[in-house]
């Protein structure tokens, strides 16, 4: 499998990445120099093999239903590129 | 005990008992690599630097120890890799993206430190987002090694990602550093810098307050210049964390206990499928020499099979950017890091913050992992690694029913020159070789200084061994760091710059 | 499900079936939010219940909430579905400015709820069965503000994280009073399991719903999903004026495409919302940031066990103690309303007799004042003891009402008040002979009408009772009256 500049677009696009589109280009010869060097991955028979979930073997740990955290909202702003009042603030959002 | 004439000679070891032992106090202690960092900044190593926070520390310390309240690290001067968040300190990932980032919180990791005693000299240099393995995709600059080949003045990587804190420890410019470790990022820098760096067990340390990368991959580890240093910093990093569902709920044992017991009666298993086409002979030799020493020792020596390795890396290729494409979703320019001005909507605030904020190598993983779980792509891909990554633990399991750990180079190769390799990111990737297996499979590895390439440059031997059993991987570093003797050190070039 | 044709919508072409699945999001009642410490509360200040975890700040990690875990479980018990023991979070990644981590975190392939079954009661009286498909946990999103500013969106994390249960219905509903019956009846039963407050106003519970039509019979047409209808009057309206659009754009020729659609409440009609036109790829894959949630059966048995009665099974009992479907329905829809019925039974009333003064008297009253059960001003306590005074005969139904009235507007304890009052009803056949007599004697004209046409006695009655303030036993006035007039026993 290899992927075209459109893929790219889509993809850049889904990450919300902006790309310049003279990259574009460069970035579809890098990604399938990645993805055709990933491709040995089909020599291997995986049937039956389930996929791994996590290599810790322990119960997923569970917090008890106490408030320990929040009134922090002054600490929340203080890397905020926009805030205003306690509220991050981005362009108009369109329903 | 014969301690060093320059105080940031010590190591971590000595110089826990020079403080403790009031012959040095931590303030002295401090202040000399306080210096040390400072003349050091042609070697880029370091992100941030923050002298009166060490000093201050450093005083805090002396009265303690003063009362003879000691704790294990007393006013010994650490360095912090720069993924780690400091409560107030700026925490940068080598990313635009978070170089003006203050956190309001410390990490786990970190905090353990600081309650164990240790002293803050600063934040160091690093890969972006902990991706790449030559410190080269750094938001701040690519990070010198303190080492160069014999007869030359190339500039070379310390490795990566964890380049800058390699490079500390290596140039003396702190006791220890913390590193983390997601393919490679402790162990490869270790080796090609002549120093000690061990990934723990996935789930030993904390990752809670770790800017994240491949969240099923990532550890925290220290960076040392030696075994029992390792062991010491080991102790101090890790503990079990309620607030990271992944910390595995276990006591942490004391590593430097077992250090000395030697090999004998070990089986030291030497995995067959690590001898790789095109490997330099230096490599091959060093290897052999390595189970030499060990058998020289009293380990038994048993060849094993891990048959999946060499689909190891792109497995690796495809788990990790897949993570990190989803990790990395939360730098888009809204509640803090970099945001992009005039943005028309918020669309436009997302795409030009991130493609502003992240470098080349970073957003090639995220495209990379965005278009393997993607509709339609994501059995191909990205099921089909995480069944490889079973079939890949599943190998160590059973080789490790013939042995206690296993002996394998750390690195394809020594440190390459600064710019030699950016061009093809796979032949870059290929450095990860020999230490990723281990991320897939959550184990314990450990690079050991072994010795010089012809052209003078360092090489390490990586140990790895059975989930939560770094006790018995450092005991059988120790035995190969006894034998190696390892004493090069690079000269101090910078001082004259 | 019956197929009542009247459920069809008429086209031009004929009949058209609705076909209709919901997806609810209902909140999990909680403290605290599904993988932080941060409080769920409703209504506080801006981002003051945010922890560092809900604001996606680098590092910070998902640690899960038992006890939303614990609900999850005990809806899906409450549901009759199948528990999984073993189930997954999965990231959903996409971008939104109240989504901080750019990626919810959710259960994908492997829910912690299978399939289960919700009767529900349909206002003809026929109870008729919809089919859950799944439950499973999932974060809510925080809340973007767009009315503060002209050019500017304000976000307030509050909610960010709070614990969400999406119950996946089949596509068994056929109305919009069907899908409203069984959004009701799901709202009880959380509220019964206390899982959910169910409150709608505040978001608690919100619907996505899937409506497609077809022709009888035929396969199942194209769906349009019309996103976050947060009433069951809104969810009816939506229903209709969706089915209505379909099926006109089918029968001029047109084929419905498969959309995301908003409903508008203002102007009662559904739109195609184009923010959410772009191709979805939520990439899902297990959240590396947690283990698989496994249960053990023991605790799910624990949680079985703990679980309280349900509407359907309450509702089988009140039947089986003498009360109508009708009253039986009635009183358990609203967790409150059985609740103080039961507490009337307990303080000793009869419980057809309870049933029928909750709903020919007391209910009506608040429903007048708009109030809720829970904050009318008659204590069960109180309505039990007016209505063993009645079926003592201590009052008449006539006073009970009236006693009704002083309680509500007074307070106090009826019996005292009927005491105080002289409100007894008359039993003293003495004093009631007396009455009838008197009225015997100053109407003889009527006492002839009455033995010619026995059906007259009861304005005897009526003349009695007025003549004792209402308070005279209508049976006992009834029965000498008859013996004065020499009207047969019967009749």
């Amino acid at each position: 499998m290899s992927v075209d500049k459109d893929t790219v677009r889509r993809i850049a696009k889904l990450a919300r990445l902006a790309l310049e589109e003279e990259r574009v280009e460069p970035m579809v010869q890098e990604l399938n120099g990645i993805l055709n060097w990933v491709e040995q991955l089909k020599e291997v028979n995986v049937d039956g093999v389930a996929p791994l979930t996590s290599v810790v073997e322990q119960r997923l740990k569970m917090r008890d239903d106490v408030v320990t955290d929040g009134n922090v909202a002054d600490a929340l702003m203080v890397n905020a590129p926009g805030g205003e009042d306690h509220f991050f603030i981005v362009p108009k959002v369109v329903e | 005990m014969t301690l060093p004439s320059n105080p940031t000679d010590f190591t971590l070891a000595d110089a826990r008992a020079a403080v403790s032992s009031k012959k040095i106090s931590s303030r002295e202690l401090t202040g000399a690599f306080v210096k040390a960092v400072e003349a050091a900044r042609p070697l880029n190593a370091f992100v941030t630097e923050t002298p009166d926070r060490a000093l201050e520390m450093a005083a805090a310390s002396d009265a303690r120890i003063a009362k003879g309240d000691i704790r294990p690290l007393e006013g010994l001067p650490l360095a912090i890799k720069d993924l780690f968040c400091t409560k107030g300190v700026r925490t940068t990932a080598g990313s635009n993206i978070l170089s003006n980032f203050v956190p309001p919180y410390e990490s786990t990791v970190s905090q353990n430190l600081w309650d164990a005693g240790a002293v803050m000299l600063g934040k160091t240099n690093m890969d972006e987002f902990a991706m790449g393995s030559s410190n080269e995709t750094s938001n701040f600059g690519p990070v010198t090694s303190p080492w160069r080949a014999r007869a030359s003045n190339a500039k070379m990587v310390p490795g990566g990602s964890s380049g800058g804190s390699a490079a500390s420890v290596a140039a003396n410019l702190c006791l220890a550093a913390t590193g983390t470790d997601t393919g490679g990022s402790i162990r490869q820098p270790a080796a090609v810098t002549g120093t000690v760096g061990i990934k723990p067990t996935y789930g030993r340390c904390s990752r809670w307050g770790i800017v994240a990368f491949a969240s099923s991959l990532d550890q925290a580890g220290p960076m040392t210049r030696t075994v029992r240093d390792a062991a010491i910093l080991l102790k101090a990093m890790a503990s079990v964390d309620p607030k990271d569902s992944t910390s595995v709920d276990m006591p942490v044992p004391d590593y430097e206990a077992g250090l000395e017991a030697g090999v004998k009666g070990l089986r030291i298993g030497i995995p067959k499928e690590y001898r790789v086409d095109g490997a330099p002979p230096e490599i091959d030799a060093l290897w052999s020499q390595g189970a030499e020493w060990l058998r020289a020792q009293g380990a038994e020596i048993v060849e094993v099979s891990l048959p999946h390795t060499k689909y190891a890396l792109p497995t690796y290729y495809i788990v990790a950017p897949a993570e990190a494409s989803s990790n990395l979703a939360r730098y888009d320019g809204v509640r803090y890091g970099h945001r992009a001005k005039d943005a028309r909507d918020i669309t436009d605030l997302y795409e030009k913050s991130r493609g502003e904020g992240f470098g080349s190598e970073v957003k090639r993983r995220i495209l990379i992992g965005t278009y393997v779980l993607s509709s339609g792509y994501y059995d191909a891909y990205y099921l089909r690694a995480q069944k490889l990554r079973t079939l890949i633990a599943r190998d160590f399991t059973q080789a490790f029913q013939k042995c206690d750990v296993l002996l394998t180079p750390a690195t394809p190769g020594p440190a390459f020159a600064i710019g030699e390799k950016t061009a093809d990111p796979v032949s870059m990737y290929l450095n990860d070789v020999f230490t990723v297996t281990v991320n897939l499979a959550g184990l314990p590895g450990l690079s050991v200084p072994a010795g010089l390439t012809a052209g003078g440059l360092p090489l390490g031997l990586q140990l790895i061994g059975k989930a939560f059993d770094e006790a018995t991987v450092l005991r059988v570093g120790r035995a190969v760091e006894t034998a190696a003797n390892f004493t090069a050190k690079p000269e101090r070039w910078w001082r004259a710059a | 499900m019956s197929s009542n044709g009247s459920k069809y919508i008429q086209g031009s072409t004929g009949p058209w079936e609705i076909v209709i699945g919901l997806e609810v999001h209902a909140q999990i009642l909680s403290n605290a939010k599904l993988f932080s410490g941060a409080a769920t509360e409703f209504g506080a200040e801006p981002n003051s219940q945010v922890s560092f975890v809900d604001a996606a700040m680098p590092g910070m990690l998902p640690v899960i909430n038992k006890k939303c875990v614990e609900q999850a479980v005990r809806t899906g018990l409450g549901l009759k579905a199948k528990i999984n023991l073993f189930s997954v979070f999965d990231r959903k990644n996409y971008f939104y400015p109240d989504l901080p981590q750019g990626y919810q975190i959710s259960q994908y392939k492997n829910p912690i709820v299978g399939e289960g079954e919700v009767l529900i009661d349909l206002p003809n009286g026929e109870t008729a069965r919809v089919g859950i498909e799944r439950l499973h946990m999932e974060q809510d999103a925080g809340k973007s503000l767009h009315d503060q500013h002209p050019d500017h969106s304000f976000v307030d994390l509050n909610r960010s994280g709070v614990a969400l249960m999406e119950i996946v219905s089949r596509p068994d509903m056929r109305s919009a009073d069907e899908a409203g019956a069984f959004l009701k009846k799901l709202r009880a039963i959380v509220r019964y399991l206390g899982t959910c407050d169910g409150n709608m106003d505040e978001g608690s519970m919100r619907a996505d719903v899937n409506v497609s039509v077809r022709k009888p019979g035929a396969p199942l047409g194209t769906r349009c999903e019309i996103k976050n209808v947060n009433s069951v009057r809104f969810i009816g309206q939506a229903i209709e004026y969706e089915a209505r659009r379909q099926v006109d754009i089918l029968e001029s020729g047109g084929t419905i495409k498969q959309e995301t659609r908003l409903f508008d409440s203002r102007a009662g009609e559904t739109r195609s919302m184009r923010s959410k036109e772009e191709a979805h790829d939520y990439r899902y894959f297990p959240d590396p940031d947690l283990l698989p949630l496994v249960l053990e059966q023991a605790w799910v048995d624990e949680i079985a066990a703990s679980l309280p009665e349900l509407p359907d099974e309450k509702r089988a009992r009140f039947i089986q103690m003498g009360l109508s479907a009708y009253d039986a329905t009635v009183l358990v829809a609203e967790k409150e309303s059985a609740d103080y019925f039961e507490a009337m039974l307990a303080a000793g009333a009869d419980a057809k007799a309870s049933a029928n003064w909750l709903n020919n008297e007391y209910f009506g009253r608040l429903n007048k004042a708009g109030l809720a059960i829970g904050d009318g001003p008659v204590s069960a306590t109180a309505n039990s003891a007016i209505v063993q005074m009645v079926s003592t005969n201590v009052i008449s139904g006539k006073i009970a009402k009236d006693v009704l009235d002083i309680v509500w507007a007074e307070g106090g304890d009826p019996r005292a008040i009927v005491e105080s009052r002289g409100l007894k009803q008359v039993t003293d056949s003495g004093a009631i002979e007396k009455a009838v007599d008197a009225v015997i004697a100053a109407n003889p004209d009527k006492v002839a009408a009455a033995q010619a046409k026995p059906q007259m006695v009861g304005w005897f009655v009526g003349q009695v009772m007025k003549a004792t303030g209402g308070k005279a036993n209508p049976a006992s006035v009834n029965a000498i009256l008859k013996q004065r007039l020499g009207l047969p026993e019967e009749g």
